[in-house]
């Protein structure tokens, strides 16, 4: 279907199926139960492991298949993010041109940036970007948010202000980005006995950007521009010897992992028109490593993972607190339910980088391959042990 | 005149810590081939040497005194420090005050062991893991560490004075009748950083175990069939590289106060100084160190954020662009080093 | 080439879902029923409390959390009632609000603003929250208040000093206990004129980015008005660690006052540079040098160690205030924790107080009803005498302090000295102040939400 091979549709259906599927699958406990606290399933986080995956599987599109490992691809995403939020300032709210100025932005700042970093390979090359990153980050924070020439508000994020220009925003409208009328905060909540699901517009709209961009990579991973890619990352210097220039190539791969993520920036700020400089400091373009590396380098599904993963800690984990904790052990005898407190304290609440910072060496020890691998021992294990003869969604990594 | 001398002295501070830092994480790549993204954490655990000798030395018994009160209206706790109540006040007062200098001698051991356990237990693994493994598990090691020094010690930063016949300013111009006060541990911290690098230069270039060691840089392969147990020498650098670091972050406490994070502050800075020196190479990286601090000082001048607003922000990278893209391998690095 | 393998079940899937999406237009609408965002229905109110639990104002965050705890215990009944007794209100009764018990969820705001909205909107969107609170630092207080604006709940700001949170960024579902910069140059001025003399020179250095900046056209202002000169003003970069090369053009500049608008570790850093360069012990212009640090907070003082003594600034609140709800706070607080609360813990403390107690007078949660309740509220009894939530800009107007650097602290916490008590009228400011984003500055219409 598509043009795409039978292991690829199915994966790209199980995409679909999960992604629209998310409000239910994100909320298996009912909403009064204490384990409610690990439901995920609210349009903010949705709408952010969404983002997340699409900012990631671009970044593999650079990473996965040609190996080069940029450090500041989080400037993209905060230059897509001030483009959007711009448009909603100077003309509409409607998310189209906004999100279609931001995927535009962020292809123009990486046609130069790629241009001059990649004169350069290896760690040469990821210093360099973290390098454009950083001034970007610096110049966005402080520099271009003088109250001469503000342009992206500084510390306080850059935001649309009631006496903005607007020119055709009409009153019928709603006052916050919309799609052609429906605004992204609108949600339905289904109440099914014990259980609520959210469907919220916003997230329907990122959930259709990421199956888009999920199957453009999949076209791109099989299509010979991606076989050349591999090739640069396995022996650039035998490629050259071929007669191919493998730099045309890479800027191609590095525009085009740029562009999803200003793509992934222009769907944050239509989520919610706020676009802080934090979102292009290197350790923003830190996060979009690891989602990768985390979730499995080089495979269609697993950056999507990895950005899951890592949204989950980030928002699920640090909400749990001492409260929370001592209601979960509250069966336990006294001194019993203390004591659990006192173990669980250190890594719960203000303690989740710690948490994370652990699972990250252990996925990175024990699962080279990331979750991707993980989920392939797993899959393999069942299917050893005869129970099952299809393990359902199976993943399989591009190379 | 004097204010550039002054920005020159300030540039050489600050290109000491980078120049340490850089040191240890080129020794550790260039003898193991290792990225250690938890470099910068060895620094802040360094400088939390300081911190926990002079909280050690700090532990006190409580006597109520009823004529003061606390916050609550309570009589008041008066803590006297143990140390004071063994040596005597005046010897106690002036152990407490040396802590700092006295950290150094904790600062050794312990880093070199946390060098060993971290190389054995961890490092070890990952030799033949791609660069982006060993980045990912480092940094995941740096953000545990961090953590734990945060739990136990807080996120605010911590004052660890000098003693004090090291506080307040002397002239350094005197000689050459200008009038140049400068901090005086800052003196002291640039003379020791030239006293590590010194050290380490010395013992690669005129010891036995320096020898092997850098043959091993150049070819590890020979080496090893010379029936020479290279891997334990290069277990030993790591720890010496992790010593380094601390003994960098152990000095500094007393010119800004650690916090947990500091390391992660210097770590994307010392990264671009070893870039700049070039791969694998040790003249450069302390080269580059020094270059960039004093680049750093003079763009914090208010000649040049009037003439160039922000520049003070950017300089670093600027100059990083500048230099990789004329000098495709740094100032000093050698061919195909990670060019991967 | 299609390489289709459309079966029964694929039709049957694929139509269910086309059949949801015909559905969609007459769905999406929001949640009916209910007048505004969140109302509670059972038996317990949920508020949203987001601090910084990671990053560097993590202490802050730690201190505000521990405030927040107090305040709901306080609201609930339960352990000695603190500033309950205190404030002159009578109408929270310890029996949660409108009877309701009160429950909390804390989140991380990573002192980001992106992070910190994240935060909020789960708060909001998941737990229900009807409130939010908390937060360390300007930046992502006003990020939060314009969210909480959109999303229809009220935003009690914590620890936020920039004037533009209760200026150009002011918001109608926002409010603002804590003093700005433009009340820490108006309170601090005259007690420099008063020890430093009115023949000054100034040096400033600035944290580059929005809250140094205002705080820093503040003190200039205030202290120009008062017949100081302003040498110069130079930026720092945020990220800076070491201050040393923006210091030692101070000493040659002939100015004889150094004013670091620095906050957290900024000022920790910059101080200690300062005295390590001996600035402390200089005689400029026949005066001696003195460096003034216009927000203080006792946890950063605490930073900086030896190096606070004798230097003047201001601050919100100290423990060491001897009015009766001050002492209250600082008794249930400290009987609780084993030691006083922060300036940061104090706010967010009042805050949760002031919004529960206008809940119980509006008789409704509903974001407007509360607003209107506290718009224009005097009240006393809460630690900085009496004050007032001015309506037009939402923003607390109280007796703001003066502090200075202890010379001989008796325990770790008594490190600052309480100056001067500077009468509220003497901060107050007109709320179409040029400072404050002038005429065009607006609150905008409250958001009642869904």
């Amino acid at each position: 279907m598509l043009g795409l091979n039978n292991k690829d549709t199915k994966l790209l259906i199980a995409v679909a199926v999960l992604t629209l599927l998310a409000p239910f699958i994100l909320n298996p406990f009912p909403a009064d139960s204490a384990m409610a606290q690990f439901n995920a399933g609210y349009p903010d986080l949705m709408q952010r492991f969404v983002i997340f995956g699409i900012f990631a599987i671009g970044f593999n599109i650079l990473f996965g298949l040609t190996g080069y490992l940029s450090f500041g691809h989080a400037a993209f995403l905060g230059i897509g993010s001030y483009a959007a939020v711009w448009i909603f300032k100077l003309f509409t709210y409607n998310v189209v041109p906004a999100i279609a100025l931001a995927v535009i932005m962020a292809g123009l700042f990486s046609v130069v940036i790629g241009y001059v970093s990649l004169r350069r390979s290896g760690i040469y090359f990821s210093i360099l970007t973290l390098a454009f990153a950083q001034m970007s980050f610096a110049l966005a924070y402080s520099v271009l948010s003088n109250p001469k020439f503000n342009l992206t508000n500084g510390e306080t994020g850059l935001q649309v202000y009631s006496g903005d220009l607007q020119m055709f925003h009409r009153d019928s409208l709603p006052d916050l980005p919309h799609l052609f009328g429906l605004s992204m905060r609108s949600t339905y909540n289904l109440d099914l006995g014990a259980w609520s699901f959210s469907f919220n517009a916003g997230y329907y709209l990122c959930a259709i950007v990421l199956m888009l961009v999920f199957y453009l990579s999949i076209r791109i991973f099989r299509s010979p521009f991606g076989l050349m890619l591999r090739a640069i990352k396995s022996n650039q210097t035998r490629m050259s010897y071929t007669g191919l220039n493998p730099r045309p190539h890479t800027l191609a791969a590095f525009v085009i992992s740029g562009m999803y993520a200003g793509l992934a920036g222009g769907l944050m700020a239509a989520m919610d028109p706020l676009a802080g400089a934090e979102r292009m400091q290197w350790t923003a373009s830190g996060e979009v490593v690891l989602m990768t590396i985390l979730g499995g380098t080089g495979t269609l599904i697993g950056p999507v993972l990895g950005a899951g993963f890592i949204k989950y800690f980030e928002n699920i984990f640090s909400k749990i607190n001492d409260s929370i904790l001592h209601e979960w052990f509250a069966f336990l005898p006294d001194g019993l339910e203390n004591f659990m407190v006192f173990i669980v304290h250190p890594f719960i609440g203000k303690g989740w980088h710690l948490t994370l910072g652990i699972l990250f060496m252990l996925v990175v020890i024990f699962l080279p391959g990331g979750l991707v691998e993980g989920g392939q021992r797993i899959g393999k294990w069942i299917k050893n042990r005869g129970k099952a003869k299809d393990s359902g969604a199976t993943t399989e990594p591009a190379e | 005149m004097d204010g550039l001398i002054l920005q020159i002295l300030n540039g050489l501070d600050k290109g000491s810590a980078y120049a340490l830092i850089a040191l240890g994480l080129t020794l550790i790549f260039g003898t193991l081939g290792v990225v250690n993204f938890a470099h910068g954490a060895l620094f802040m655990i360094g400088a939390f040497c300081a911190v926990t000798i002079s909280k050690i030395l700090n532990i006190s018994y409580e006597v109520v005194d009823p004529n003061q009160t606390d916050f609550l209206g309570n009589p008041l706790k008066v803590k006297t420090p143990y140390v004071e109540s063994w040596f005597g006040p005046e010897m106690g007062t002036s152990i407490i005050d040396w802590s700092v200098p006295l950290a150094i001698l904790l600062t050794i051991p312990v880093m070199m062991l946390i060098g060993l356990i971290m190389e054995r237990g961890l490092i070890k693994h990952f030799y033949s893991r791609e660069h982006a493994d060993q980045i990912l598990v480092t940094f995941g090691l740096a953000i545990v560490l961090q953590e734990i020094i945060k739990y136990y010690f807080g996120a605010n930063p911590i004052q660890t004075p000098p003693p004090e016949a090291l506080q307040g300013v002397a002239n350094v111009g005197a000689a050459f009748g200008m009038d140049l006060p400068y901090p005086i541990w800052r003196i002291v911290y640039f003379c020791f950083s030239l006293g590590i690098i010194g050290a380490v230069f010395a013992f690669l270039q005129f010891t036995t175990f320096g020898m092997v060691v850098r043959a091993g840089m150049a070819d590890r392969e020979t080496v090893g069939l010379l029936g020479i147990n290279i891997d334990r020498r290069f277990t030993i650098m790591f720890a010496i590289a992790a010593a380094v670091a601390g003994l960098a972050g152990v000095m500094y406490a007393p010119i800004n106060p650690p916090n947990y994070h500091m390391g992660m502050d210097f770590l994307v800075l010392s990264f671009v100084v070893v870039v700049v020196g070039g791969m694998g190479s040790l003249p450069g990286a302390v080269l580059a160190g020094f270059m960039l601090g004093i680049l750093e000082s003079f763009a914090s001048t208010t000649w040049a954020t009037t003439t160039l607003p922000g520049i003070n922000q950017i300089i670093i990278y600027l100059v990083a662009i500048i230099v990789l893209l004329t000098r495709p391998r740094g100032l000093m690095g050698r061919k195909g080093v990670m060019e991967e | 080439m299609s390489k289709s393998n459309f079966t029964r079940r694929g039709v049957l899937k694929t139509g269910a879902v086309a059949g949801a999406g015909l559905a969609l237009p007459t769905i999406f609408t929001a949640q009916s029923g209910h007048a505004f965002t969140n109302d509670p229905t059972g038996g317990s109110v949920t508020l949203g409390f987001n601090v910084p639990q990671t990053g560097p104002y993590a202490d802050e965050g730690a201190d505000e959390l521990r405030a927040y705890q107090l305040a709901v215990e306080h609201l609930n009944g339960e352990g000695d009632s603190g500033m309950l007794n205190t404030f002159t209100s009578k109408e929270l009764q310890g029996n949660g609000i409108l009877g309701k018990k009160v429950e909390y969820v804390t989140g991380d705001t990573q002192t980001k603003s992106d992070a910190a909205r994240a935060s909020a909107k789960s708060m909001i969107e998941k737990d229900g929250a009807i409130m939010i609170t908390g937060g360390s630092s300007s930046g992502v207080a006003i990020a939060v208040q314009g969210l909480c604006q959109e999303a229809g709940v009220i935003f009690m700001a914590g620890l936020t000093h920039s004037n533009d949170t209760t200026g150009k960024d002011r918001k109608a579902n926002g409010f603002r206990h804590f003093f700005n910069g433009y009340m820490s140059g108006a309170a601090l001025a005259p007690v420099l004129k008063n020890i430093y003399g009115d023949d000054r020179k100034a040096y400033h250095l600035t944290a580059d980015y929005t809250w140094g900046w205002t705080q820093q056209e503040s003190i200039a202002a205030a202290t120009e008005a008062l017949g100081w000169e302003t040498v110069n003003n130079v930026l720092t970069p945020l990220a800076s660690t070491d201050f040393s090369s923006y210091i030692a053009p101070v000493l040659n500049s002939g100015a004889d006052v150094l004013v670091l608008n620095h906050y957290g570790g900024n000022m920790v850093n910059s101080l200690t540079n300062a005295v390590q360069f001996g600035l402390r012990e200089k005689v400029v212009n026949g005066k001696d040098f003195e460096i003034v640090v216009p927000l203080y907070s006792r946890l950063m003082a605490k930073g900086a160690g030896a190096n606070v003594k004798g230097i003047h600034g201001s601050t919100n609140w100290h423990w060491s205030l001897q009015d009766e709800g001050s002492k209250a706070f600082v008794k249930s607080f400290g009987t609780k924790y084993g030691f006083p609360p922060s300036q940061a813990a104090h706010t967010c403390y009042v805050q949760t107080l002031l919004y529960a107690d206008a809940v119980t007078r509006a008789g409704s949660f509903a974001p407007c009803a509360v607003a209107e309740a506290l718009e224009g509220f005097e009240f006393d009894g809460l630690g900085n005498g009496k004050t007032l939530y001015r309506a037009e800009d939402h923003q607390c107007f109280k007796d703001v302090l003066v502090v200075r650097g202890k010379e001989n602290p008796t325990s770790e916490f008594d490190l600052l000295e309480v100056v001067e008590v500077t009468p509220a009228a003497q901060v107050t400011y007109a709320p179409d102040h040029a400072m404050f984003g002038g005429a065009d500055a607006s609150l905008g219409e409250c958001n009642n939400g869904a």
